[in-house]
């Protein structure tokens, strides 16, 4: 069979089960956008190339495949550095499709050349420059699968422009062969039993899930491990929704803007099981003073984070889902005694932490933003999908938001990338079409995306956007007021569109509360839309986030109020 | 936690862009290289790269895991706290004013270097030899006169048993 590598291309696509990509054209890719179009695979196009891989992101944590991406050489490549930086941070399966200048013409400045795969190898799992159309369809396949597999990221493929219109003759390929790679699935049982020792003995004992349990799909077992062992559960930002936030045992989530019961059971516990998580600084705070009196069971599918940050008692490498699988078997023939004794006076120390510092906000006369991410929790029951942007908006929908499932909290961990929200809610709404699907955004952040509004109205997407505005670049503003004498140096955004306007330019639905009390009539409104919908809600401008550790103090050390 | 000299021997798929992943892995996270000689091994489409860092141990073993993390990495051996023969070579001009050429040429023997060019005022000559040998040398050719050296990293392999 003779066929281009578009053509090719498009073999392997169908092959792996590809059903939509975002994606900018450009000149480069058209012969791959030519032979896009007589596929059955829909292409979503962007307003910006960042979107495009947003939102292949959104679709991949939502959907729970792999997002793909197609953009052009030079700056439709570019364009893309961003997301796919965040995708890798947050460790997304993803594979990023860029156009190249034709191979005689690399290395030499040609028109909209740029070295792409030089500039992404940093923030990609792996990456590649096709040089020869024979080699395609191994490089898409091989992509597909280092994209998906171990700890997941994205991949990105550079196809110079011959590359894609040559012809070959074309054998279906074989099977991937890499001499290097095999992520390591099973755990070693004898780390296994060490860790069911260390859960036997513990008297003040915690789990701590990250994103690693959402991507393994091991939140029933993680779920099944807490209640087993009556083991109270806390998560990072990126796990939220591995464990019910309505389960007795919830601790809330941990870190810099974590409840007080969290932070404080990681200052007095003393075995932490942590399961899919890295440490990372927002969560640790000053390392050296981290859960001082706890032994750390740390299970996750990437050997680097164990022991990279906070050094582990038993390291366990192995696949979330599959280790606590195994962990929970274990468990099951060992005898736990009488939890309900045994786990009181723990258990009790950690409601009077709850009770004397719960989560809480005053509504008065002006709208309080934690009011309206309650009233969404309250309207959507706790069902809907929820992205973010990045700031205060974010830690808000983290902490009024109780998410009861995984892959229903969408938003940009590891790198914070304002303008992640809106695209991601569009892909999040691609793969699960029948999903409520709301941005909860800040006035900033979604000014930095807010092109991404005419891809949602052109395929008619109803995601719902929810402006918490302050009109402050607000997470700044508030290290500012607390660390910074008050000086709001840059973060003052007075002047900003009016949302209901913009959101009508558009052609989507446009609604606003000034109000508290019309923030749950907004809601409801524009909830219930069949359209694209804004709703912006003018809220407390110098309101903070609480509890808030100061960057690098240690992590029981909180900001009430 | 003290720092010490690490040798790692990195076998890898020998093509092009790999070094720059390895070499960006060490920008990228801080890691230091002391040394790094790359060539390819007897199977072509392998490439083995010897690396000298320094380092503690919590970081080497996270240097080792990372660099494993490379979907190009093969095999990554430390051979520091293993029996390995360790090779370095270095060509050094030195100056040869005519009182001291039986001087250099005595060093050249008892340290079984070789004398590669002679010039009308300058021997280059080829020392091979572990670290401590090279130092040796080159402490006592320095007070002749070293105009330039040319050195190669640490090139090293495990002893086979015996
Ligand atoms: C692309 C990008 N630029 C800058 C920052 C730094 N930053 C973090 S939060 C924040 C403020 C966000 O403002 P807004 O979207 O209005 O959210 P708020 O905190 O007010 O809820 C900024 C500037 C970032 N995270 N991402
Ligand atoms: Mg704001």
């Amino acid at each position: 069979m003779k066929l281009t590598g578009a053509q090719i291309l498009m073999e392997i696509l169908k092959e792996e089960g590809v059903d939509t990509i975002f994606g900018f054209p450009g000149g480069v890719v058209i012969d791959i956008y030519d032979e896009l179009a007589k596929t059955d695979i829909k292409h979503i196009l962007v307003r910006h190339e960042q979107g495009a891989v947003h939102a292949a992101d959104g679709y991949a944590r939502a959907g729970s495949k792999v997002g793909v991406c197609l953009v052009t050489s030079g700056p439709g490549a570019t364009n893309t550095v961003t997301g796919i930086a965040c995708a890798y941070m947050d460790s997304i399966p993803m594979v990023i499709f860029t156009g190249q200048v034709p191979t005689q013409l690399i290395g030499n400045d040609a028109f909209q050349e740029v070295d792409i795969v030089g500039i992404t190898r940093p923030c990609t799992k792996h990456n590649y420059l096709v040089k020869r159309t024979e080699d395609l369809a191994g490089i898409v396949k091989e992509a597909f699968f280092i994209a998906a597999s171990g700890r997941p990221g994205p991949v990105l493929i550079d196809i110079p422009k011959d590359v894609s219109s040559t012809k070959i003759t074309y054998k279906p390929s074989k099977k991937i062969e890499l001499k290097s790679y095999s992520p390591t699935y099973n755990p070693n049982m004898k780390q296994l039993h060490k860790a069911v020792k260390l859960i036997k003995d513990a008297k003040k004992p915690i789990i701590f899930a990250g994103g690693g349990v959402v991507l393994s799909g091991g939140s029933k077992e993680l779920t099944e491990l807490a209640h087993k062992t009556r083991i109270p559960v806390t998560c990072s930002l990126m796990g939220l929704g591995v464990f019910p936030g309505t389960d007795p045992l919830w601790l809330g989530m941990v870190g810099m803007h974590g409840t007080y019961r969290a932070n404080m059971c990681t200052g007095d516990c003393d075995l932490i099981v942590a399961v899919g998580v890295r440490f990372d600084d927002r969560v640790t705070g000053k390392t050296g003073t981290f859960a001082p009196n706890a032994k750390i069971v740390h299970i996750d599918i990437d050997p680097t984070s164990i022991s990279k940050n906070i050094p582990a008692t038993v390291p366990v490498v192995g696949d979330c889902k599959i280790t606590l699988g195994h962990l929970n078997e274990l468990l099951d023939e060992e005898s736990l005694g009488d939890l309900n004794t045994k786990r009181k006076k723990w258990l009790d120390q950690i409601d009077l932490w709850k009770s004397t510092n719960p989560l809480a906000y005053k509504q008065k006369d002006i709208i309080k933003p934690q009011y309206v991410v309650e009233k969404l929790y309250e309207l959507t029951k706790g069902e809907a999908i929820i992205t973010t942007e990045v700031g205060q908006n974010q830690m808000w929908a983290a902490q009024y938001y109780h998410f009861t499932k995984p892959n229903h909290f969408i938003t940009s961990g590891g790198l914070g990338v304002m303008g992640f929200g809106l695209p991601a809610a569009i892909g999040a709404q691609l793969a699960c079409p029948d999903k409520l699907v709301v941005d909860i955004a800040g006035d900033g952040s979604i000014q930095m995306n807010i092109q991404e509004m005419a891809t949602a109205k052109q395929y008619g997407l109803p995601v719902k956007i929810v402006i918490l505005n302050n009109r402050y670049l607000g997470m700044v503003r508030q290290w500012q007021e607390l660390f910074y004498g008050k000086r709001y140096s840059g973060t003052n955004m007075e002047h900003a569109p009016d949302f209901v306007k913009l959101a009508e330019a558009y052609g989507a639905v446009g609604l606003r509360a000034v109000k508290p009390e019309e923030v749950e009539s907004v809601l409801k409104k524009g909830l219930s839309s069949p359209e694209t919908v804004i709703m912006e809600f003018v809220i407390e401008r110098e309101e903070c986030v609480y509890p808030m550790v100061p960057a690098g103090a240690p992590i029981t050390e909180m900001l009430l109020a | 936690m003290a720092e010490q000299k690490y040798i790692l021997s990195i076998l890898v798929d020998n093509q092009p862009g790999v070094l720059s992943r390895i070499v960006g892995l060490f920008g990228g996270r801080g890691y230091n290289i002391e040394s790094l000689s790359v060539a390819a091994t007897i199977d072509p489409l392998v490439a083995r790269i010897t690396l000298v860092t320094m380092a503690n141990k919590p970081v080497v073993e996270q240097i080792i895991k990372q660099l494993h993390k490379l979907i190009n990495v093969i095999k990554v051996y430390e051979l520091t706290e293993a029996s390995y023969v360790q090779r370095e070579m270095a060509l050094v001009k030195v100056q040869a004013k005519p009182e001291h050429r039986a001087e250099i040429l005595r060093i050249v023997d008892i340290f079984r270097c070789k004398v590669v060019d002679v010039g009308q005022e300058h021997y280059t000559l080829e020392i091979t030899g572990d670290e401590d040998k090279m130092t040796a040398v080159l402490n006592l050719l320095k007070p002749i006169g070293i105009k330039e050296i040319a050195k190669t990293g640490i090139i090293a392999l495990f002893r086979e048993s015996k």
